[in-house]
């Protein structure tokens, strides 16, 4: 049977989505490089609103290799005087392929003296982790890590 | 082919051999070295270390009376700074058993017999705590297995065991830990499989576990049928294991991957 | 008997960030896995985890189920007096945990 012109082919619907995405790319030049879900994008717009992202000021320490998703160590600095005039006030954490994109928000202020938390994290697959400080003023900084997570060899039957 | 050369071929595979050992007893690893960086922090740092909370459970289980005799472990044993070597040289071998125990069979017998208390559970959160809060007194030490003449049938037991095929895979504990040790089982490093950090905060289990959960969860990735909890040849392993690992500083409670 | 570990410096000079560091005992059950029977087992969190400084909030932290079992959370505070730290767990199914510290500051 002849094909119609208006029928997708595996091939064209690759054609189509990678441009689409390379125009969403090139429309959010102030957010992360790679396109990302929908549902962390919604979460991201959560908090930023309207606001500019803009790479910088961020420190996310993750471990590049993760030897098992259940336990992940994280620390996020943000380089701030912390000062009444001048300080974060609000710290969120990001994850691409968790069944949900929210990992925490830590409030700040002044009181805090350094900008920085640590937790350890989940992560159910290889994936980007997105953190961004929200400072008094109304900016916001980002900064991203990838983890590779690797999984154990031998796991035990769930009983 | 000559005598002579035949000669000269084995004084060289003796030579070879005795170096072949000799590299072997200065290559032994802990699991830890095989960790990364992060993980390691994890476990160095008392502040941040997951098994740390089953020490602190394990300090008030101490001194906790039970059982019909109403008595706490520090109530015959003082401080538990006594049991200082303790885990750096179990199992040791029970008279009124007649077999060996390990750590956790010996808080259990004695619940029975000095505290008249009912056993705790195989991997139970309170025989977990003790353990822990008993073993981190010998943090640091070496691993010293006792000389006890009686515990031979079941170290010379659990050596056989260590490289017995066995299971779906037709694997022997040796193929993995002796013969591979370091390579690459899909992208987990293969350890040597010494025990130095029991009981371990594994980041799999998401909690603390005993070296008997550890051997079972090797023998469920052989496809082997895991040995009943109490049964024993997981004391005979461990007992085999401790003298394999014998001198290698204990770091327990560690943390594994 | 609590179900935390912290820790916190006895003595700090005022003015100086110091940091808390606090270990709990939380299985952080997700809600997205399934139990051995095939079916999701209820989500169990710890939700909010707070600091007070002589009573008044120094931080606040609104976590997920993509924070680890047996959460470690460490962060700063600035010393300003001496008194008491009072570091506050909540979560699902009414959990609750409360560990204080005390806080001396020099000058």
């Amino acid at each position: 049977m002849a094909r119609t012109p208006r029928t997708t082919t595996r091939r064209t619907f690759l054609v189509r989505s990678s441009s689409a995405a390379a125009a969403l790319a090139l429309g959010a030049t102030s957010m992360p490089a790679q396109a990302t879900p929908e549902s962390l994008a919604a979460a991201i717009k959560d908090v930023v609103g309207g606001a500019s992202l803009r790479t910088g000021k961020v420190t996310l320490d993750l471990p590049p290799l993760a030897e098992n998703g259940n336990t992940v160590p994280m620390t996020v600095t943000v380089d701030s005087p912390m000062t009444e005039v001048d300080h974060v006030k609000a710290i969120h954490v990001f994850n691409e392929k968790n069944p949900q994109p929210y990992v925490m928000t830590a409030t700040l202020s002044p009181r805090n003296g350094r900008a920085q938390v640590a937790v350890r994290i989940k992560l159910n697959d290889s994936q980007k982790i997105i953190a961004i400080a929200e400072t008094n003023t109304g900016e916001f900084w980002t900064a991203s890590a990838d983890v590779i997570v690797t999984l154990a060899a031998c796991l035990e039957d769930p009983t | 082919m000559s005598k002579t050369l035949i000669a000269v071929l084995c004084v060289g595979s003796t030579i070879g051999v005795s170096i072949a050992l000799a590299q072997r007893a200065d290559t032994r690893r802990s699991g830890y070295q095989d960790m990364s960086k992060s993980v390691q922090s994890m476990q160095d740092d008392d502040t941040a270390n997951p098994a740390m909370l089953w020490v602190r459970d394990g300090a008030a289980l101490w001194t906790r009376r039970v059982g019909a005799a109403d008595k706490a472990c520090a109530d015959c044993h003082g401080g538990v700074e006594s049991m200082a070597d303790v885990a750096a040289r179990y199992p040791a071998f029970d008279a009124g058993l007649g077999r060996p125990v390990d750590l956790e069979q010996r808080i259990n017998l004695c619940r029975r017999d000095h505290q008249q208390a009912e056993a705790l559970a195989g991997e139970s959160r309170d025989l977990l705590a003790l353990t822990a809060y008993v073993a981190r007194q010998s943090r640091g030490k070496p691993i010293a297995p006792s000389d006890d003449p009686r515990l031979r049938p079941s170290i010379d037991a659990g050596a056989a065991l260590f490289k017995q095929r066995q299971g779906q895979l037709n694997l022997s504990c040796a193929q993995c830990h002796d013969d591979n040790d370091s390579r690459k089982l899909g992208s987990a490093t293969i350890p040597q499989g010494h025990p130095t950090a029991y009981p371990i905060y594994r980041l799999e289990w998401q909690g603390l576990g005993s070296l008997k959960r550890r051997l079972r969860n090797c023998l469920v990735g052989m496809r082997a049928e895991p040995y009943a909890y109490d049964s024993p040849e997981y004391v005979q392993l461990e007992l085999f294991l401790m003298q394999r690992a014998r001198g290698m500083p204990l770091e327990s409670p560690g943390v594994r991957p | 008997m609590g179900n935390a570990l912290i820790n916190v410096p006895g003595t700090v000079k005022r003015g100086e960030a110091f940091e808390i560091k606090a270990l709990i005992s939380h299985p952080m059950e997700t809600g997205f896995r399934a139990g051995t029977n095939g079916t999701l087992i209820p989500r169990n969190i710890i939700q909010r985890f707070t600091c007070t400084y002589n009573g008044v909030e120094v931080f606040n932290l609104v976590l997920s189920p993509a924070i680890a079992a047996n959460p470690f959370i460490a962060f700063f505070t600035v010393a300003t007096e001496s008194g008491k730290l009072v570091l506050r767990w909540t979560g699902d199914d009414g959990f609750s945990a409360e560990e204080t510290a005390p806080i001396t500051v020099t000058s």
